[in-house]
């Protein structure tokens, strides 16, 4: 004969993964479009950089005769120039035609002054509000502004004097980063994203078999059977764990096919995640699916219908961000202590993982060791809350 | 063979029941018969265990309930008020289930849900799915999984709620096939007309007391009434009537 607790366990799983909308949410949706949505992300990101340093910088000169040297300049730096004059009024109107179009105009004295050695004005019209032309705009002042320092040094020069007089202060900048720690911030939600995905693995299970269970009115018959009321419920706990497992498992294996197809390199990052790193991480993270089924089983087990039940879990997901997110804000290193807290340490560790900088195994252990103690706890909890006579509602 | 004496339970401030005593003997049909409210589910409840009672004793087959409800639990069969299924399993995982719960396993329990889907007539939704099941449908899956473990003692509460004539009919049989097979069955019931064509003994509750128990003879005889109707009303003291 089988322990009840496993019967409980089995008959939960079977509903479970017969019911296409609980699947779906429960096991498909979250491994399938948490990787999906992270990659394009990074896709965006990444071609948003690569244009922003490849694209051709258009840009139309009004008034080009009066200063062909300028635009002879602008050419040499790799802007497209367009040549159209126009009054103040049709630049105007022009650029409200068209989208990230830049518009310099030289004014008539601008020859005169250049001659004369004195600051020559250009004007850059741009619509501040358009990111593309902003983008354009800053290219054109670059441009614009080297010819001017090209300039000045030509003058002083022909002065006799050094150009270095100019540069009183040199800074350089050393970007002491590693390509796998720049990648923290991205990879970062990574881990959050696993985390959140165990969880929603076994959320529907969870409500279905306590609050579910009451309101379909299958409660009172189950209490009558000849077991302990709580062997009942730890086979429910059981159940969600499993679940959670589950989706855990498909999240780590999408996550790293999907990373596959992502050029981490661009970024300067290195992408630490093959099978074994996958394997690592669905292991340090198997104590935290014990966690996550009793919390959401204690929790559901104290409402009463099973839309309540839903609303109250919507909150209690977000628990386990809270720690992550204060440890990201902080930017704390990882400590003993924090291993003793769940999520931030599965966090810390899945981090170190990735960025090939692996935790001590102690700390791991300490990790593991104190996540199942509390798993258990409130699955203990959850046996309690079982005996007694309210859980009829 | 159930034995109830002087049990008592409250709910806050509103005692729910309040020194019921009965017997309900096998091979006879008993009916709690009382208004709605009157206290039939409590009783009920605390005979299957899910209620501790604050007063009073109760036994099934000689074992106290409030003591050893698990050995309790084993010689009874439950009908709850609201008797649902799962909505995932077919009827016959349903069964099979509450039997495996049971310590049912194997073969022994692949042939009780046999004889069991065949006896309440369901072998037409044996293997489909219960979520479009009719609600005699449901209630007869309910009352198989109540009976998979072969229990001695029936408890319906209100088992024709919600049944169609010919439901109701069905239901009916299958209680005097118990009756016939030497089961006690112990049933509540706010309809006068099922308790009246079924019950060999009634005993009538009303604010947590019973008021008036023995046969329909018996009860007619003490309250000089024609019918069982008049004897109900003039038992409960006021014209609330039934529903």
């Amino acid at each position: 004969m089988r322990p009840v607790a496993v019967i409980v366990m089995l008959k939960e799983l079977r509903e479970s993964l017969r019911d296409r909308r609980t699947l779906l949410t429960s096991l498909v949706l979250g491994p399938v479009f948490a990787p999906l949505f992270f990659i394009l992300i990074l896709k965006l990101t990444l071609a948003r950089s690569v244009t922003a340093q490849d694209e051709a910088t258009p840009v139309t000169v009004a008034n080009a005769a009066f200063a062909p040297n300028l635009v002879q300049q602008l050419r040499e730096n790799g802007l497209t120039v367009t040549l159209r004059d126009g009054t103040e009024q049709q630049i105007r109107a022009w650029i409200s035609d068209t989208d990230g179009l830049v518009v310099l105009r030289i004014p008539g004295n601008f020859g005169e002054r250049f001659a004369a050695g004195q600051p020559a004005p250009v004007v850059i019209y741009a619509d501040g509000s358009d990111s593309r032309a902003e983008r354009r705009s800053a290219r054109v002042y670059q441009a614009i502004a080297g010819y001017s320092r090209l300039i000045g040094s030509l003058r002083l020069q022909a002065r006799g004097v050094s150009p270095t007089i100019m540069h009183a202060v040199v800074v350089d900048t050393v970007d002491v980063s590693t390509p796998s720690a720049r990648a923290t911030l991205l990879l970062g939600m990574l881990s959050y994203v696993i985390l959140l995905v165990t969880l929603l693995g076994g959320l529907y299970l969870a409500i279905d078999a306590t609050a579910g269970e009451r309101e379909r009115g299958s409660l009172e018959a189950l209490l009558t059977v000849p077991a302990a009321r709580e062997q009942l419920i730890y086979g429910k706990v059981a159940a969600a764990a499993v679940m959670m497992i589950l989706a855990l498992a498909l999240v780590t294996t999408s996550i790293t096919v999907a990373l596959r197809y992502v050029p981490l390199e661009t970024f300067g990052m290195t992408a630490n995640f093959g099978p074994g790193v996958a394997a690592r991480v669905f292991l340090v993270t198997l104590p935290f699916a014990l966690i996550g089924a009793g919390l959401l089983t204690v929790v559901a087990s104290f409402t009463r219908s099973y839309k309540e039940a839903q609303s109250w879990l919507g909150v209690v997901m977000l628990v386990p961000t809270v720690p992550i997110a204060i440890a990201s804000v902080l930017s704390v290193q990882p400590t003993a202590k924090l291993m003793l807290v769940p999520s931030l340490s599965q966090h810390l560790v899945i981090q170190g993982l990735m960025r090939g900088e692996p935790l001590a195994a102690a700390w791991v252990l300490l990790s593991i060791a104190s996540s199942l103690l509390l798993g258990g706890l409130l699955g203990w909890l959850a046996g309690r809350l079982y005996r007694r006579e309210a859980i009829l509602g | 063979m159930i034995r109830v004496e002087g049990l008592g339970r409250s709910f806050g401030a509103i005692r729910a029941i309040d020194g019921v005593g009965f017997e309900a003997r096998d091979g006879r049909i008993t009916g709690l018969l009382g208004p709605n409210g009157a206290g039939k589910s409590t009783t009920l409840r605390v005979l299957y265990t899910v209620l501790r009672p604050d007063a009073g004793s109760a036994s099934v087959d000689g074992i106290d309930v409030i003591r050893d409800p698990l050995a309790a639990r084993r010689t009874i069969g439950v009908l709850p008020h609201s008797a649902g299924i799962y909505p995932q399993l077919t009827a016959r995982e349903n069964i099979a289930y509450f039997g495996a719960l049971h310590g049912l396993s194997g073969e022994p329990l692949a042939r009780r849900v046999d004889e069991l889907i065949s006896e309440l007539d369901i072998t037409d939704c044996a293997t489909r799915r219960a979520k479009g099941f009719s609600q005699g449908q449901r209630i007869k899956v309910a009352l198989a999984r109540a009976l998979v473990h072969r229990p001695q003692n029936l408890l319906l509460d209100e088992p024709s709620n919600g049944l169609d004539v010919m439901a109701t009919r069905a239901l009916r049989a299958l209680i005097l096939a118990l009756k016939a097979a030497g089961h006690c069955v112990l049933f509540s019931s706010h309809v006068m007309q099922e308790v009246a064509k079924l019950c060999d003994d009634i005993v009538i509750i009303d604010h947590g007391r019973v008021v008036a128990a023995g046969t329909p003879e018996q009860l007619l005889a003490q309250f000089r009434a024609p019918t069982l109707e008049d004897a109900f009303v003039a038992a409960i003291g006021d014209a609330r009537g039934l529903e």
